[in-house]
């Protein structure tokens, strides 16, 4: 089976910067795919690359198949959410969305307008402008305009960026089941790993323009390849040359009685967090561990001399 | 393809949206500056217009006193007209910018009136200045004097003309940098211990360097280049260099010599927006 | 200190409205002089009755009119223009018009024209009166409508593009209609700049062609007849209008 999107070795540079250096990709169709990365690490310049917003040095992007360099974002069977949303402000939601099918022609416009407003929860507004809608109605109106045209890929630059938190943690759950629901490829473009791992069934890590690891959720947090993803997923506590992830060390005053590996340590402080009591501690090599500890079990205090301990499997180690 | 053609043309096609701005202001702009640039270095013609030889005799003939003069007054006028609408114009923004709700109300009141007629409101002074203006007429009437004071063409006249008429392009700018401040600064220096006054020299005035110095050029410049202003309010009295060069143009027919004139003032407004953008990140606009 | 501001306010916005309350004012005084005798519209009606203001009138409105719709028909293409690929050379230019005094505009146009006339055997008149507005209006409606795209951004159109529209469609459908309150306020301050020109106009205008500017003036010059002053209260009163009506349309 063809991947629905597919780049090969692609490259962008901006004036002597390399914003894209070499991005080698293949995506399934079907499925949530996340590229995440700090700021400036090149994941918007190649959603525009993508999209046709930009021509690539060299590379190329294939959309089912094809090469697609040449073909401008009219040509190209991707439609992108852009973080701004982009709503034309002269016009009602309802004309928003009907835009692209306007210009294709199509016939029965009226009603796929109609099933896309619904789709994203909107029925009712439709007769409103962009100025009368609430940045979450303005995110679904956006939605709405580029499913209608049920492109190959629906690209996402930072959509949940401009949300307030909680209406952030509800989006997760709502563009999640859309995805599943329709069966569209999404491509989403983030810095926030919260977001890339709750809600890809992939997700690519990148850093200056680079690509790190390409994998499931779990196989990156769990098994990151690479210090600086293991670092951007999560917190890392450094033992030496070996990683754990801090949920995955225990402390204890004794060091422990299995054939656990462990390290001594001196508590500097101790933080209540309202769930969770987070303890930290500096081992001999001086690095500073976190550790969680559950609320109501053995209490620590600074000074405390104490043992860190972890299971083998759960250490991780780079190249 | 047919469609990429057509959307190759027009891709085309805005390149050429630039056209008619680059024609208007290469037949409208550039070529009548060249045309003067021409004429300032020919020489006068009996009877209006320019003949060869080429000459620098009306650049030379600029640098006599009375020219010079001429200079002199209208860089002072300038300087003072500019001078005045700061310290008028400072007062009016602060006020603006801490009126809550009621800030736009009091920024279209400032604005309002420079919509208006420039004509109108220079013909408004003289109105109020001449010796059967209103102020004499009240003043006459309530016996403080009883001959009316030469309020109207002379320096003084000029100078509130051009404070009044370009007092809106200083308390603009100015306003806009105090928007721009952090308001929990003028706080912060009150926590501080500072007391409203100091706060308002130590803290306020220089940070809002950039939008003082923004007015303070954007009244300068215009007034410098003042035609309409010493015409109407100074009478035949006060001479600037916009009143040079238009008398040149017209009663003297010397268009050579108002041509020099006209280099010169260009030269001047020029070089002061140049060293003021240099000094500048941001665009005028 | 608050109330030394709200004080200094008050008496800095009397400075800034009086003088044109005054001339409203008086405007209705049935006297010439400046001592009130009683309310009558004697000065309007005199007006109505005077070809030569009517006729500078009809100018004025004439070449406004004409002179915005050439001046913001290429100054939104050159805004746009300059916003898909920049000119420091035509954008130098257009600020350095601004800054020109208008004297020094107003003798160089001339100086042009004339020149020009060796070859062509025409004379001053309207259209050079047309012409020199458009030069110096050009610039305002390419700052402004320039301020409306930098708000509007790049991405309204790359939406545009990536929902199926052609570079074309993407302008017409687009990019036009959220430029149109850019557009109107460029219109409505050539307008104005135009209604308004004293220096420009004077310069250029022939023997027949006066506009209503060039009237007070010479009114204000002689000193003569308060129908300036009923003129003045008019001016202000349909620009002020004009001024709010935009300002609503603006927050709409």
């Amino acid at each position: 089976m063809n991947p629905i999107l597919e780049l090969r070795v692609l490259v962008k540079h901006y004036a002597g910067q390399r914003a894209v250096d070499g991005i080698s990709l293949s995506i399934p169709a079907g499925g949530f795919f996340s590229l995440l990365g700090p700021s400036g690490c090149g994941k918007t310049t190649t959603l525009r690359l993508i999209a046709g917003f930009e021509q690539p040095t060299s590379g190329e992007v294939l959309l089912g198949g094809e090469v697609v360099n040449d073909r401008r974002p009219y040509e190209r069977n991707v439609s992108t959410v852009f973080q701004s949303y982009a709503l034309f402000p002269h016009l009602t939601a309802q004309q928003n969305v009907e835009f692209g099918l306007r210009r294709r022609r199509c016939t029965d416009i009226a009603e796929r307008v109609r099933q896309a407003i619904e789709l994203v929860g909107l029925t009712g507004k439709e007769s409103r402008r962009p100025a009368q809608l609430s940045g979450g109605e303005r995110q679904r109106v956006a939605l709405a305009r580029s499913l209608v045209l049920q492109p190959d890929v629906l690209l996402l630059d930072e959509p949940l960026a401009a949300l307030d938190p909680k209406l952030r943690q509800q989006m997760r759950l709502e563009l999640k089941a859309m995805q599943r629901r329709i069966g569209i490829t999404f491509l989403l473009v983030t810095h926030d790993q919260a977001e890339a791992l709750s809600m890809s069934t992939a997700l690519a890590v990148m850093n200056q323009g680079r690509i790190e690891q390409t994998g499931s959720p779990e196989e990156l947090y769990l098994r990151p390849r690479t210090a600086f993803v293991a670092g951007f997923l999560g917190g890392v506590n450094w033992i030496g040359p070996v990683g754990v992830r801090p949920e995955s060390t225990r402390i204890s005053r004794q060091p422990p009685a299995n054939g656990a590996r462990s390290q001594p340590a001196v508590v500097t402080g101790v933080v209540f967090l309202g769930d969770c009591i987070q303890v930290l501690a500096r081992l001999i090599s001086g690095e500073e561990a976190v550790v969680p500890v559950p609320r109501g079990e053995a209490s620590f205090a600074a000074g405390d001399a104490v043992h860190l301990s972890w299971n083998p499997a759960d250490e991780m180690s780079f190249l | 393809m047919e469609s990429r053609r057509r959307n190759e043309f027009f891709v085309n096609l805005r390149r050429w949206f630039l056209l008619p701005s680059w024609l208007w202001m290469g037949v409208l702009f550039a070529a009548p500056f060249a045309i003067v640039l021409a004429y300032s270095f020919l020489t006068p013609g009996v009877y209006g217009g320019v003949n060869p030889p080429w000459t620098a005799e009306s650049y030379r003939r600029l640098i006599d006193p009375v020219y010079l003069w001429i200079l002199l007054r209208s860089f002072v006028l300038a300087l003072a007209a500019t001078g005045l609408c700061l310290l008028f114009a400072y007062p009016a923004a602060l006020f603006i910018s801490r009126a809550g709700r009621r800030k736009n109300l009091y920024l279209q009141l400032v604005i309002l009136p420079f919509w208006t007629s420039f004509l109108v409101r220079t013909y408004a002074w003289m109105f109020l200045l001449r010796d059967t203006g209103l102020i004499n007429t009240v003043l006459e009437s309530l016996g403080i004097i009883h001959h009316p004071l030469p309020l109207l063409y002379n320096d003084g006249a000029v100078l509130l003309g051009l404070v009044y008429g370009y007092l809106p392009f200083m308390v603009l700018p100015i306003y806009a940098t105090l928007e721009r401040l952090d308001p929990t600064l003028a706080e912060a220096a009150a926590d501080l211990g500072a007391r409203p006054w100091a706060t308002l020299f130590r803290v306020l005035i220089p940070l809002s360097k950039p939008g003082i110095v923004a007015g303070c050029v954007l009244v300068f410049i215009p007034s410098l280049g003042a035609y309409l202003t010493p015409d109407l309010l100074g009478g035949g009295r006060t001479v600037m260099i916009g009143n040079l060069v238009q008398n040149q143009f017209t009663t003297a027919r010397d268009w050579s010599f108002g041509s020099a004139a006209s280099i010169v003032l260009m030269l001047l407004v020029t070089a002061l927006l140049w060293i003021f953008l240099r000094r500048q990140s941001e665009p005028l606009a | 200190m608050k109330r030394w501001l709200a004080a200094y306010a008050v008496v800095f916005y009397a400075f800034l409205h009086l003088p044109l309350v005054t001339l409203a004012v008086f405007s209705f005084n049935s006297s010439r002089f400046t001592v009130w005798q009683h309310f009558s519209f004697d000065w309007y009606r005199a007006i109505l009755h005077d070809p030569q203001l009517l006729e500078a009138t009809r100018n004025s409105v004439l070449i406004a009119i004409v002179a915005t719709v050439i001046s913001v028909s290429a100054g939104t293409l050159c805004a746009y223009g300059l916003w898909k690929r920049g000119s420091r050379l035509l954008t130098g230019s257009l600020y350095l018009s601004l800054v020109t005094p208008e004297i020094v505009t107003g003798v160089s146009l001339l100086a042009l024209f004339q020149w020009a006339f060796r070859w062509f055997h025409w004379q001053l008149g309207i259209y050079t009166v047309v012409l020199a507005h458009v030069a110096f209006s050009i610039a305002y409606v390419v700052i402004v409508v320039s301020a409306r795209l930098r708000t509007i951004g790049p991405s309204l159109e790359e939406a545009a593009l990536d929902l199926g529209a052609n570079e074309w469609q993407a302008f017409y459908y687009v990019t036009l209609p959220a430029l149109l309150p850019g557009i109107l306020a460029a219109a409505l301050l050539a307008l104005t700049v135009s209604f308004d020109d004293y220096v420009i106009t004077s310069m250029v205008a022939g023997v027949d062609s006066q506009t209503l500017p060039m009237v007070i003036y010479a009114m204000a010059r002689r000193g003569s007849s308060p129908v300036i002053n009923a003129i003045s209260a008019l001016i202000t009163v349909f620009f002020g209008a004009l001024i709010l009506i935009s300002e609503k349309v603006r927050a709409a």
